[in-house]
């Protein structure tokens, strides 16, 4: 697709748009409906093409991808209503008499550009929150999920108002074209090194942007805990979350040096429950997405450095793209598979004299868009509240926060900026317009010149809301 | 130099990471010292913005010290409120959970404030940011030279030095700033610069606030009623003249009337022009003035073009050894001049006529959304037209400029006119993070979360998200059949 493509794509949405028809809530109910609908009647086609691209589990596509999309549709829809109407704001003495309301209203034609790693739901979920709010969108799935790409831009092309919202398949070129014209908004899901491209661009328009990134996520492994628990929780949100290449993932686990032996014993026992003694061949790992990710990932394993602190799995398939279940014991804290967010199913172990020194290790990186901590004692579950800052933190759990409509999912710092998810999706794509309404009595002459020193002591009463002392300046005391 | 703001912020971030700042206490001992140094030097605050801007002191106290203070007292009063985590509501599945949204400072934080209110627009955000509980660098405009050099001489007598700085200094002390990482950027001030301010924060992912500005539009329906019409033209005069001579991001830029109404504002506006300000240039009063040579230049040009000086019904006399401009007003400058699609900024009032004033909406919507657009009118369907069909940083309807006291609405642009937003609630919004926090116990394990998978976990976990309760029991009771069936794996 070359530059006209983009420009002329973006002008016939920029005149849908300015029709006024995507404003109207019955659209957004009918859109929404329909992309209901695409996760509901193409379940298979969805499972195939995700299984193509990351052989991901049926039961993981379902769960991550395929249920998250209907239940964020059904939450969009019921909350809708509630969603666009203004908010009635108190208005102060100050401005008496006036009412106040803030109205949402929506941004205009947006961008999204989605990840690979859950090609389906990082697409659609913006998506959701795009129309709820009453956009025209343009969604770019990411190239390296070639399979799920082409469902999704068929399937939108099927069901969707194709005058409002539109997929544009395509690699670095695409995206580049795409990047060159005036959105009025971005929301980016990715890597830091893209999101700083995607700010960039978005400069020369001014134009706002969501940057849904990744990080370092830790997790914090106390000793006074039900460590089968624990440990079935951290695997599911590592290798159960497409084999680690999720942006929630668990990086790297830190705890008490006295902790490791009852830590890994579990993770191990535990590990083999799951995949199995022969994990290259379980069906229930999701594979590496392509060569470039496998040789990546072989390299962190490779470096000199931590080469001999696997203490558990290891193995690689480079024909079937798959790499097992891989656990490192103490890497040094210079090595690159410490510098970089692993993405994958690599697991490091971090040691600490005692579980609290965990918090000063953490805040010495960068911010992770999420912090876990696994610990029966209340004191340190506060202070790690109180003192990390990441995009969300679960305490006894890992990567559960995402799921939950109820709470804003999104980064700060390295890890991103802006949230969305439920009602926050909506806002994200929403402009907020402060509405003041007054009328034409109770004007105040002492707003206007000439200024008198009487007119200077009611407006000091005036904007301290002293009713008292606006009273005093009023009758002249 | 680079050094020296790598010293200040290197102490800031230690100071930040002390958590001194986080704490209630902290936070409301420096509002404390934000009310304190206004009452104690409002003489001086008037002085100084005098001599920068020539501003009366009644205009001062309504437009900064008063501003502030009020932002201030609603800080002091609230901020124990926002700080408090607010709870998420778990559905049932995730049964024994709790969720809340706690708000945490970002870091350490970079303001920039503009000229045209150099005390309330470097205070302001300066109170959310430290309400949000973070350490600031603050960086007052070097075109308000003695406001600036009053806010670095003070402030550190009145908040706590070690966590508030100010820099003084003009484009090359900002390029230097914007070399460093942030954890916010806060600016106000014009379009250009925002652009600059975003590519050297995307290179740190820095997120920003801009607060620009943009032609304010007013929408001036035909008023019949005599009093309405007397409160409308003052309110278009006060919103125009009265706040910094029309150097004010939301002051009105220019006026859209019907065209056999424009004799009756044009005559009105004058009447106000001449009651408020005077009659001639050199007895100009209760103006402030233009900021500088530069802006003064700026606003002369525009009135320069021919086509423009033809338009001038009112007005239109410069001064420039005073750097002086008079109130003045332009019937229907071509459309095309640098008037009508420059942002005016100064005391310039052009009055654009159209046939019927619902022209107005396509008129302020084939141009870049405006900070505020305001409509005097008492025609309900007019408002809800203007109230649906435009987009605008904020919407008053039969006042100006009013909105920006106004705690309870958000204060921020839009398109062209910036993004992010302020103003009570929201300028701690604005400095926070909201953090997600989930807990969970140990105590009930979900089997079907975990692989190996089968076609029990599927369907298990097909009704929770369902949040299919009824359905879950049946299946755990083994009375509902399992009808997923050869499934791949």
């Amino acid at each position: 697709m070359g530059m006209v493509d983009a420009e002329a794509i973006v002008k016939e949405l920029r005149e849908t748009y300015s029709s006024g028809k995507t404003k109207k809530y019955e659209w957004r109910v009918s859109q929404l409906k329909a992309l209901l609908k695409i996760a509901e009647n193409h379940e298979k086609e969805i499972v195939d093409a995700l299984y193509s691209d990351l052989s991901k589990p049926e039961l993981e596509s379902f769960i991550h991808e395929i249920s998250m999309v209907k239940t964020s549709c059904k939450h969009a829809l019921k909350g809708l209503k509630q969603w666009m109407k203004p908010e009635k704001a108190k208005a102060t003495i100050t401005s008496f008499p006036s009412s106040a309301e803030i109205v949402p209203e929506p941004l205009g034609v947006v961008l999204v550009i989605s990840a690979w790693n859950y090609p389906f739901l990082l697409s659609l979920d913006p998506v959701i929150g795009a129309i709820a709010a009453g956009n025209a969108v343009v969604l770019k799935p990411s190239e390296i999920a070639p399979a799920t790409s082409s469902v999704l831009a068929k399937l939108l092309g099927q069901y969707v108002d194709v005058t409002a919202i539109r997929v544009v398949e395509g690699a670095v070129p695409e995206t580049t074209a795409l990047l060159e014209q005036k959105w009025d908004k971005i929301f980016y899901t990715g890597n830091g090194k893209i999101g700083r491209i995607v700010l960039a661009a978005a400069t020369k328009h001014l134009t706002p942007v969501v940057l849904e990134l990744g990080g370092k996520s830790p997790v914090v492994v106390d000793s006074n805990i039900n460590f089968k628990v624990a440990v079935r929780r951290i695997i599911s949100g590592k290798w159960g979350c497409n084999n680690g290449q999720a942006c929630v993932a668990p990086d790297y686990i830190i705890t008490a040096k006295d902790n490791v032996p009852k830590l890994l014993d579990s993770m191990k026992h535990e590990l083999e429950k799951f995949y199995g003694k022969d994990p290259l061949n379980s069906g229930d790992l999701s594979r590496i997405v392509n060569a470039n990710h496998f040789r990546r990932l072989s390299n962190l394993l490779d470096d000199t450095k931590v080469i001999d602190k696997v203490v558990h799995g290891g193995q690689r398939d480079e024909n079937n793209l798959k790499i097992a279940p891989t656990i490192l014991l103490d890497v040094p804290h210079d090595s690159l598979i410490m510098k970089e967010e692993i993405f994958g199913p690599l697991l490091p172990i971090i040691t600490v004299n005692k579980v609290e020194d965990s918090i000063h290790f953490i805040n010495a990186r960068e911010k992770p868009l999420a912090a876990y901590l696994f610990t029966s004692n209340k004191k340190l579950e506060e202070e790690f509240v109180m003192n990390i800052s990441a995009g969300g933190l679960v305490i006894n759990d890992v990567t559960l926060h995402v799921a939950n409509s109820s709470l804003p999912f999104g980064g700060v710092g390295e890890s991103g900026m802006g949230s969305y998810h439920g009602r926050f999706s909506f806002d994200t794509f929403s402009h907020k317009k402060a509405v003041l309404h007054r009328n034409f009595s109770g004007d105040a002459p002492q707003r206007y010149p000439p200024y008198t020193p009487s007119k200077a002591r009611f407006l000091k009463a005036l904007l301290n809301g002293d009713i008292l002392g606006l009273i005093r300046a009023l009758i002249g005391w | 130099m680079d050094g020296v703001h790598e010293d200040v912020l290197g102490e800031l971030r230690k100071t930040f990471s002390s958590g001194r700042t986080r704490g209630v206490t902290w936070r409301k001992a420096q509002l404390q010292g934000i009310l304190k140094l206004l009452v104690e030097k409002e003489e001086e605050i008037f002085e100084a913005l005098k001599q920068d801007l020539g501003k009366h002191p009644v205009e001062s106290f309504r437009d900064e010290v008063g501003v502030v203070k009020k932002s201030a007292t609603n800080a002091l009063r609230c901020v124990e409120k926002w700080m408090a985590p607010q709870k998420g509501r778990m559905p049932l599945v995730f049964f024994p959970a709790r969720g809340a949204v706690v708000s945490e400072p970002l870091g350490v934080v970079l303001i920039f404030a503009s000229w045209n209110f150099p005390i309330s627009l470097a205070l302001d955000p300066v109170i959310g940011a430290i309400s949000a509980g973070n350490t600031i660098v603050l960086k007052p405009s070097d075109l308000a030279p003695k406001c600036s050099s009053f806010l670095v001489n003070t402030i550190p007598l009145y908040l706590d030095p070690e966590a508030i700085k100010v820099v003084e200094g003009g484009k090359e002390v900002a390029e230097q700033l914007l070399q460093l990482k942030w954890d916010k950027i806060f600016f106000t001030g014009s379009p250009q610069v925002g652009r600059l301010i975003m590519s050297a924060a995307a290179k740190h992912l820095t997120p920003v606030t801009l607060e620009l500005g943009g032609k304010c539009p007013t929408i001036f329906d035909t008023l019949s009623n005599s009093s309405d019409l007397q409160v409308a033209v003052k309110r278009v005069a006060g919103g125009k003249w009265g706040s910094c001579n029309g150097q004010a991001c939301i002051g009105i830029d220019y006026v859209l009337v019907e065209t056999q109404f424009a004799p009756v504002l044009i005559e009105l506006l004058k009447k106000y022009i001449k009651k408020f300000h005077g009659e001639n240039l050199k007895t100009l009063k209760n103006l402030a003035r233009i900021v500088n040579k530069h802006h003064f230049d700026r606003v002369h040009n525009l009135l320069k073009d021919p086509k423009v000086a033809a338009a001038v019904v009112y007005g239109g006399s410069v001064d420039e050894k005073n750097m002086a401009i008079e109130p003045t007003i332009l019937l229907n400058p071509p459309l095309d001049a640098d008037i009508m699609t420059e942002e005016i900024f100064g005391p310039l009032l052009p009055i654009i006529t159209l046939n019927n004033i619902e022209e107005s909406i396509q008129f302020i919507n084939s141009r870049p959304k405006p900070l505020a657009i305001y409509a005097f009118t008492k025609n309900e369907s007019l408002k809800e037209k203007i109230l649906q069909e435009t987009s605008s940083g904020s919407l008053t309807f039969n006042d100006a400029v009013i909105q920006f006291i106004c705690d309870i609405l958000p204060f921020g642009g839009v398109g062209q006119s910036g993004h992010g937003r302020y103003h009570g609630k929201y300028s701690f919004d604005t400095f926070s993070h909201e953090k997600a926090v989930l807990h969970r116990s140990f105590l009930i394990e979900l089997e079907p979360r975990y692989p190996p998978w089968n076609d029990f976990k599927m369907e298990f976990v097909s009704l929770a998200y369902d949040y299919n309760y009824v359905g879950l029991i049946l299946l755990l009771l083994g009375l509902r059949r399992i009808f997923r069936t050869n499934r791949r794996q």
